[in-house]
Order: structure tokens, then C-alpha cells, then sequence
């Protein structure tokens, strides 16, 4: 008789001591970091243990499954515990968290950046604060085009990957090396086109990059970023959607996968495949490395790993580089408390500018990071950051920035993807995604 | 007595009143206030009227697309499901070998939650779909019977056992008499069994379109709205309106609201339905 | 005569039946011991030869999932709600029979009513709630499993309840007991086969339960349905291979639960649907 009640007694004990005492409520000193990168999760959250240990601060990583940044940053940012430090994605992300970020215009690692323009800034202030400049192309494995290039009996007059230097003779190569795969000693050239929900963003992003750029570039006066001139297009012309049509169909005709299986293929299984040495080529960036080296039974080797502009036969493409960019801007959330603000921005100017801090950045991370804390010699190590390097310092290539960041929202992209999905399953003709792509971009603007 | 009760209104009211209160019924009431407003996180909603609810249906196709998607679902899952799981539960009633062991299987899915089964059965699904060359994500009419076999899969045992105890409560006199009466046996089952378990086909209904409406897990983990949202049902529609959309937090609540009264309303009509059919048997 | 072939007949089909039931979770099961390639293209293929990693697939997954962890918590957040909704509900449904106001009444029904209400209509709402009043640990997820499990609960044992006659109590309260003394002495015990329906229905959600705790306290507590759910897309690349060791052991401890207090469940979950 007496169990029951002492038992019930106590439970409504537990409860109301945790709801008044908020037992499990966060110290208001903790930093909690909301981590973008899925694939550098476990990284961070050594990062976060070394850290502790050395300055005695907490430091929660928690991160969002991959493109779900959004939906967790809106259900954390409404929390009491919210993050103190989260990612906004550029002008688009920064219009939606305006209210949530705190101007760093005084902060030490604001002082860091060694350009200033790249930062985020409305009037006299500075929200966002990139930390790590990426790079995308089409990814080869060099063996197995030298080994197309030394074929007796090839179609196309090229000696050497290098030599490619437009659509056409992109085309050209990949055809013909299609026509030969089992003597190349592979089951397609690219890697497969991934649309599963989630793992399309390699097209409706970073595809899409190219032909926007030039449409941009034309529409916008001269000295105008065709950044700014895409976030102000009310609507899209979409000139050169047949260009995107070229490339993208060069990717679906030439793949290891047939077009209906495409759906459910993810990132992952495209970089397996080039890992695996199945394929050629793959459209990714230099982030991808992990995912690469982390294979098992892998069998590229690091040093054929290059790297070549995104061709789609636009006039002028000669000399066009890679696209290198960032979207990744670290802001600090502004309803933090003072202490929490404060050690917010220590761990990430510790993260970029003391020596253990910076040798996670470029050995772990494999970012190329924009502040002047990193010496010539301090970048990453991977043959693709390398490439990305080699094409920054090149002159003789034009590179493409990153103009995905003026598409006016996630949906906008999803749209994208979906009818891109419809196009390689048949349910959709390529004049039904231009007009998807350009009406949706005309309702998401409003 | 009564009045000595009552002085124990904080012990025996006061824990689940509280936490009714702060789970249900305080969210439900500001869920539906925010649902005329434009809000981020509450604090900041200002009054808009009955936009949200316009916009729901006029911004896009999707909520409509989502309701039609879930009403077909439903109307074939509801049917099919307590079809199905009557007539085991017929079959079970026959002195049938090994009953015990099929019981078992048939109720075990039930017991698995809905992410875990959404991702057995796409493994499934994409590995008979892929030797035609095919995925779950190539046409949404896989992702549609994929989620209808799935709900089969996991609600017949659980309406079996509901019917086993229903055909198990019929007075064995009412079908002797009705056998020697000559009665043959589709007479049996329309004139006896059937208005006999009116109270569990009630039950089974009931259980099966409020399921069937707001499913959500198993749609998430199966195909998560691919190809192109077209797979998406409601439930799954109203939380990516919600939380993958800036500014669109007020259409979110505004579908929910719709959503909610949708359920009630066709919960209550088949109450009433089936209830007044018990009442005439 | 035709009866025992036509009962042969069924059981064939019922066997086939069952065999199609087992399928899905043995073709998991075999997939969690190959290679992570092999499952997309061939799930139907043995794990022989180049496709067997033994349990490779289960110490990834386990790492990479927390799934000690997951479960700690599943098992935490189920027992404690499961324990507070049997006995706070019990109580309530009691108070709500036998003292007949107004406001018993405005709650009955109150709690009725949510029972059809889906999750959509609060979830951002409550989970806000539950975050201000510093209820988004295990802790305070219990009380809003009370909350949320109210209305089932209380609907059951009301329905009971009303069928217990009053004569015993009243000859407690004679006797000098208190309404405690006499609910827990002489009320409960008659409540118990209902208590354990309760306590089953409200076990098979809870512990299956997603959004609410994906919602409420996912970021820092992940249970079994959160972990699989964040295995596919929260390291930047889905591993078939860990998903299937990952599925099999979310299905261990159900399975366990089941067969051994099958009787039990099968009893509740009939009881349940007369009751209703």
C-alpha cells in the first residue's frame, strides 16, 4: 500500500525538480556548433574534445543529416538552448536568419579574412564569415584515361586528358571511350547521375552554376558580380538550357547506371564507383576526397585523381575554369547569451589560427580556408584540393564563382532536381523542365 | 464519498491535467491561433487572417496533390486490410493446425516501428524493381503500392486478433440454430456472423482510416515523397511545408488545421455509421 | 470429411501467407551480413563467397549509430512513461467516473477528443512548449508522454471503471480508508487486466515513436527510431550494409518483447478494441 504512493511521490518529485530546476538545461557558457558538413561530423566532434580539454570549454557538434540543414537549424534556432553558432548559405540563407545574426564586424576573425569582399555584409555590418573555399569540376581518374589514350584504335586525335578543353571534344573522348569500356576495364565513364531525394543538389546546383553564370554574366552590366545580378533576376531566361541539356545527357547516356535506376542512387554510390575505379569520371568537388580515400578496396590512386572544368559548349568557354566558391558562411546566433557569443568566436578563431586548431583544418578537414592565418604552405594535402589550388593560381583559366547562391530558395532547387528526375525517367521533355525551372524560379522570387 | 473525492482533485487529477495540458491541449489551442497568423518561432506572428489557409491550397499543388494521394491510399488500404484480416480471422476460427503459430507471425510487423519498417520494405521493393531495371523512385505508382503492401504488411494481424475476439463472442447457440434452419453458409455470414462483430468492424474502421490518414513515419523512411513529392501524404506534406520552408510556417499549421478536421470528420461519420448499424442488429 | 481437406487446403495458403510475413525481415536479416554494394543490386543472394563480412556491418553500424546509447534511452523514455501513464491515468479516469461535475466531463471529453487530433496540429507548438519549460530531456519527454497518452488511457479505464460496482468502495470508505487507501487497496487491483492493456498499447507506440522525440529532445538524445532514421543521411553517405545490422537489431528487442509476453499483448490489444 505504502509502495505505490511513495513511488508516485517520488516521480512527481523527479518531474517538478526538473521542471524548476530545468535539470539537463545547458550551462549559458556551452557553445553548441550546428555543423553543415555531414561527411566532416566526426571530425568536428574530436575537434570539439581536443578543445575541452585544452581551454576547459564546452563545445556540443551536433549535426544535420545531409540536406536537412534548414529543418534543423528552424527547430533548433527555436529552442532556449539554441545554436550559437550555425551556417547560413549566403545572401538567400542570410535574408531568412537576419534576425538571428550577430554583426562580426569587430571580431578577430573577421580581422582574419584575407579578403573582406567575400564576407556577408548589410550596411555597416558583416554577418557571415566564410571559412572554407571549395571547388567543383569533373573529377578523372588519369589511369584509366591514359589507358584510353594509348588505344590503337581510338576515334578522337587527343594525346592527354589536358588537351580537352571544350564540349566538343569532351563528347568526343567520352564516346568513343564508351565505345571501348571493356578494354578500358570499366562499367560506364561517369559515375551515376544520383537523384535520390537529397542527393541531387551535384545538378540542380552545381550543374545548373554554369549556364546561370554565363546568363548572368550577360544580363548584368560588366562590373557587376553576376551574383548580385542573379539575386535581383525577377525572372530567369534560361538561355542556355540546351547547353545544360548537352552535358547533362552526355552524363546520363555515358553512365555505369541506366537512366530509370538513377532515383535511387545517392552521392555516396557515385563516388564508390570512382573509388572503386568502375568509372572515369564523376562531377563532384574537393570535399568529396573523404569519400573517395574512405572506400574500402579502393583502387585510384591519389596521384591520378585530377580535375577539369564543367564543359557545356557555351560560346567562350575557352579558357573557363572550374567553379570555386563558397557557401559555407559561419554566423554567430545574436539571442546568445554575452559569455556564450564571447566563446563562440574564441573556438573558431582557435580553430583557425592556433596550431592544433589549424593542422584539424587543413589535415582532417581538408579545407582551404580564406584567412590570412594560413601560411602558402598550410593547405590541404589531397590531391583534389591541390587541384583546386593548381586552378586558382593559374592565370590562363577563367574559374566560374559560385552563383547557386543567388537561386531564391531550397525549393527552387528541389523543383529542379525533381524535374530532373522526371527527365531521365521519361515522364518529362526538356522544354517541360526549362519551363519548371524558369516558372519556378519566377514564384519562389516573390 | 463524493466530496471526500474531491479534496483529492491534486492526486488524482492534477498529474495527467498538467501534462494534458502541456502536451495537448495548450498546443492545440495557440496551434490553431498561429494558424491565421505569419510567424518564425511564435513570438514574432502577426495576424494575417485566412491567408495561410488560401495560400495553402493556391501557392502550389502540392496539399492537394498530398490529400488525393492520401484518400487513395486510404480508401484501398481500409478496404483491403480488413478484408484480408477478416477472413484469416474466419479461417482462425476453424480448428485450423498450428493457429497459435500463424497468430504469431501475422501480429508480429505490428510491433515494429514505422522507420524501421519503411526501410525493410525499400530494400525489398528496390531489389525486385532493380532486376527490371527500376527503383521505388522511378514512378510514384511503385512508392503508392509499396506503402499500400507496407500498411497490409503491418495492420492485418492487429484487425485479425480484433476479429478473432469478435467471431470468438458470438453465442455458439445463434449459429447451431442457424444450421438447423438449414441456413447455408453465406447466409450465416451476412445474416449472423457479420451484424454479430458490428462492434469490432467499428473498432477495425475506426483504427484503420485514422492510421491510414496520418501515416507518417513509414512514409518517410519508405520514400520520402520521391519521385517529386509525388508520393507524399499528408502528414508528410504538412511537416516539410513546415520546417523546410521559410515562411511558410503559417501554411504549415493552416494545412494541419485542415488536415485535423478532415480526420475528425470522416472519424466521426464512420462512427456514427457503423455505430448506428450495431444498434439495428 | 471435406472439412478436414478444406482445413488442410487453408493451411497451405496459410502457410504461404506466413512465409510471405517472414520474408521482408529475413531478407534483412541475411543483407546484414554482406557487403554494403551487394545490397541494393542483389538483396536476394546469400551472404557467401566475396559478399559475406560477417559482422562488419554490425560494429559500424553500432559506432557510427551510438545504438547502446539509442536504445538506453528508447528503453529509459518507454519504461518511466509507460510506468507514469498506468498509474497517473488510472487514477484520473477513476476521479472523472465517480465525481460527476462539469469539469470531469469538459475533461473526459477534452482527452476523447485527442485522440483523433494528428500529431501536425501541435508539433511544432508543443515542442516549443516543451523546450521553454525546460522539458526536452528524458525526463521531461515522460510528462508529455502522459500528456499525449491521456486520452487513450483514461478512455479505457473509464470504460471499465463504470462497469465496477460501487458497493465495494463505499464499504472501504466505511471501513475508515481514505479515497487513496481505497483506490490503491481496493480499485487498482480490479483495474490490473486493464492496466496491462493500457500499459501495451501505449508500449507498442511509444517506443516506436519518431517525430515526438526527433522533435522534442533529437539533438541531444537520439532513441532507436531517430538513430536508423539519422543513419541515412547524418554522415554525409547512406551505408546499406550498417542500415540492415542497424534494422535487425531495432527488431531484436521487439521480437523478444513480444515472445515473451505474447499472451498478454494478443489479450490486450482484443480487450483494447472491445473497450473502445
Amino acid at each position: 500500500m505504502k509502495k505505490p504512493i511513495s513511488l508516485l511521490l517520488s516521480f512527481i518529485c523527479l518531474l517538478s525538480c526538473c521542471t524548476l530546476a530545468g535539470c539537463g538545461k545547458k550551462k549559458t557558457s556551452e557553445v553548441y556548433f550546428l555543423n553543415f558538413k555531414p561527411e566532416s561530423a566526426s571530425v568536428y566532434e574530436e575537434l570539439a574534445k581536443k578543445y575541452e580539454e585544452e581551454k576547459g570549454i564546452k563545445v556540443k557538434v551536433v549535426t544535420a543529416a545531409a540536406n536537412t540543414y534548414e529543418q534543423t537549424l528552424k527547430s533548433e534556432i527555436a529552442k532556449s538552448s539554441a545554436p550559437t553558432i550555425f551556417q547560413i548559405n549566403g545572401p538567400i540563407g542570410y535574408n531568412s536568419w537576419k534576425n538571428y545574426c550577430l554583426d562580426l564586424k569587430d571580431s578577430k576573425l573577421y580581422d582574419m579574412l584575407a579578403d573582406k569582399t567575400l564576407a556577408i555584409k548589410e550596411g555597416d555590418g558583416v554577418y557571415g564569415i566564410p571559412y572554407v573555399v571549395e571547388g567543383y569540376g569533373i573529377i578523372y581518374n588519369n589511369a584509366i584515361m591514359k589507358k584510353y589514350f594509348a588505344l590503337q584504335d581510338k576515334k578522337t586525335e587527343l594525346k592527354s586528358a589536358d588537351e580537352i578543353d571544350s564540349f566538343d571534344k569532351l563528347k568526343a573522348v567520352v564516346e568513343d571511350m564508351t565505345a571501348n569500356l571493356s578494354k578500358l576495364g570499366i562499367e560506364g565513364v561517369f559515375a551515376s547521375t544520383s537523384l535520390a531525394t537529397g542527393e541531387d543538389w551535384r545538378w540542380q546546383t552545381h550543374l545548373l552554376n554554369v549556364p546561370l553564370y554565363y546568363e548572368f554574366l550577360e544580363t548584368g552590366d560588366a562590373d557587376i558580380d553576376p551574383t548580385l545580378t542573379g539575386l535581383d533576376a525577377k525572372e530567369l531566361k534560361y538561355k542556355y538550357y540546351e547547353n545544360f541539356e548537352k552535358l547533362f545527357d552526355l552524363y546520363i547516356n555515358n553512365s555505369i547506371t541506366k537512366p530509370t535506376l538513377l532515383g535511387s542512387k545517392s552521392v555516396a554510390d557515385s563516388m564508390a564507383e570512382f573509388a572503386l575505379g568502375k568509372v572515369a569520371m564523376v562531377q563532384n568537388g574537393n570535399w568529396s576526397w573523404s569519400q573517395i580515400s574512405g572506400v574500402s578496396g579502393n583502387t585510384v590512386k591519389a596521384d591520378d585523381i585530377k580535375m577539369l572544368p564543367i564543359y557545356t559548349g557555351i560560346e567562350g568557354e575557352k579558357g573557363q575554369g572550374i567553379c570555386i566558391g563558397t557557401e559555407n558562411y559561419l554566423a554567430i546566433n545574436k539571442n546568445a547569451s554575452d559569455e556564450q557569443q564571447k566563446n563562440s568566436l574564441a573556438f573558431l578563431e582557435w580553430l583557425f589560427s592556433s596550431d592544433t586548431g589549424k593542422d584539424y583544418v587543413t589535415k582532417k578537414l581538408d579545407f582551404i580556408t580564406p584567412f590570412n592565418t594560413f601560411s602558402e604552405d598550410e593547405l590541404p594535402n589531397d590531391p583534389l584540393a591541390k587541384e583546386i589550388s593548381r586552378y586558382m593560381k593559374d592565370d590562363s583559366y577563367k574559374n566560374i564563382p559560385w552563383v547557386f547562391t543567388s537561386f531564391p530558395s531550397e525549393a527552387f532547387k528541389k523543383e529542379v532536381g525533381s524535374s530532373l528526375l522526371d527527365y531521365v525517367q521519361g515522364n518529362k521533355k526538356w522544354e517541360d523542365v526549362r519551363k519548371s525551372i524558369t516558372d519556378k524560379w519566377k514564384s519562389e522570387r516573390m | 464519498m463524493n466530496r471526500t473525492v474531491r479534496r483529492y482533485f491534486p492526486i488524482f487529477v492534477m498529474p495527467t491535467l498538467i501534462a494534458f495540458l502541456i502536451a495537448f491541449a495548450v498546443p492545440f489551442v495557440l496551434g490553431v491561433l498561429l494558424s491565421f497568423t505569419e510567424f518564425r518561432t511564435v513570438s514574432d506572428a502577426t495576424f494575417v487572417g485566412f491567408s495561410n489557409y488560401i495560400r495553402a491550397f493556391k501557392d502550389d499543388r502540392l496539399f492537394l496533390d498530398a490529400l488525393w494521394f492520401t484518400v487513395k491510399f486510404s480508401v484501398i488500404s481500409v478496404i483491403g486490410i480488413n478484408v484480408i484480416a477478416f477472413i484469416l480471422a474466419m479461417l482462425f476460427t476453424r480448428d485450423i493446425p498450428g493457429t497459435n503459430f500463424f497468430r504469431t507471425v501475422f501480429f508480429m510487423p505490428n510491433l515494429i516501428g514505422g522507420i524501421v519498417l519503411g526501410y525493410i520494405w525499400q530494400v525489398i521493393i528496390n531489389g525486385v524493381l532493380y532486376k527490371f531495371g527500376y527503383s521505388i523512385t522511378s514512378n510514384p505508382t511503385y512508392g503508392f503500392w509499396g506503402l499500400v503492401i507496407l500498411m497490409h504488411w503491418q495492420m492485418i494481424g492487429y484487425m485479425m486478433i480484433i476479429y478473432i475476439a469478435g467471431i470468438q463472442n458470438i453465442p455458439t447457440d445463434i449459429l447451431e440454430a442457424a444450421r438447423v434452419d438449414g441456413a447455408n453458409a453465406f447466409t450465416t455470414l451476412f445474416r449472423i456472423t457479420i451484424p454479430s462483430v458490428m462492434p469490432s468492424i467499428t473498432i477495425c474502421l475506426f483504427l484503420t482510416i485514422t492510421n491510414s490518414f496520418k501515416l507518417f513515419d513509414q512514409n518517410l523512411a519508405l520514400t520520402a515523397g520521391a519521385p517529386a513529392n509525388r508520393t507524399q501524404m499528408l502528414a508528410l506534406d504538412i511537416y516539410n511545408t513546415f520546417y523546410s520552408r521559410t515562411g511558410y510556417e503559417g501554411v504549415g499549421q493552416a494545412k494541419a488545421v485542415i488536415f485535423f478536421i478532415i480526420v475528425a470528420v470522416i472519424a466521426l461519420l464512420q462512427l456514427n455509421l457503423t455505430r448506428r448499424k450495431e444498434v439495428e442488429s | 470429411m471435406g472439412r478436414k481437406i478444406l482445413n488442410s487446403i487453408f493451411f497451405v495458403l496459410l502457410l504461404a501467407f506466413a512465409a510471405a510475413f517472414i520474408f521482408p525481415v529475413a531478407v534483412v536479416l541475411i543483407n546484414s551480413f554482406k557487403t554494403k554494394f551487394s545490397i541494393t543490386e542483389s538483396p536476394f543472394t546469400l551472404p557467401l563467397g566475396s559478399y559475406f563480412v560477417g559482422l562488419a556491418n554490425y560494429t559500424e553500424g553500432i559506432r557510427s549509430t551510438g545504438f547502446p546509447s539509442a536504445f538506453g534511452w528508447s528503453l529509459f523514455i518507454t519504461v518511466f512513461s509507460i510506468a507514469a501513464i498506468t498509474v497517473f491515468t488510472s487514477m484520473t479516469a477513476w476521479y472523472i467516473v465517480r465525481v460527476k461535475t462539469k469539469f470531469t466531463s469538459v475533461l473526459y471529453y477534452s482527452l476523447v477528443f485527442s485522440m483523433i487530433v494528428p500529431f501536425q496540429m501541435v508539433m511544432f507548438t508543443m515542442s516549443k512548449i516543451a523546450n521553454v519549460m525546460h522539458l526536452d530531456n528524458p525526463l521531461g519527454i515522460i510528462l508529455i508522454y502522459l500528456g499525449f497518452g491521456a486520452g487513450l488511457s483514461v478512455f479505457m479505464y473509464s470504460g471499465f471503471i463504470k462497469t465496477v460496482p460501487l458497493g465495494i468502495e463505499e464499504a472501504a470508505t466505511i471501513d475508515g480508508c481514505t479515497p487513496l487507501q481505497t483506490y490503491w487497496q481496493v480499485v487498482f487491483p480490479i483495474l490490473k487486466p486493464t492496466a496491462i492493456t493500457v500499459a501495451i498499447l501505449n508500449t507498442m507506440w511509444i517506443w516506436n515513436d519518431y517525430l515526438l522525440p526527433y522533435l522534442v529532445i533529437g539533438s541531444d538524445y537520439k532513441t532507436i527510431p531517430i538513430a536508423v532514421q539519422y543513419l541515412k543521411g547524418g554522415y554525409g553517405s547512406v551505408d546499406m550494409g550498417a542500415m540492415m545490422a542497424m534494422l535487425v537489431l531495432s527488431i531484436i528487442p521487439v521480437v523478444v518483447f513480444y515472445l515473451s509476453s505474447q499472451k498478454y499483448i494478443i489479450k490486450g490489444v482484443a480487450a483494447g478494441a472491445v473497450k473502445g
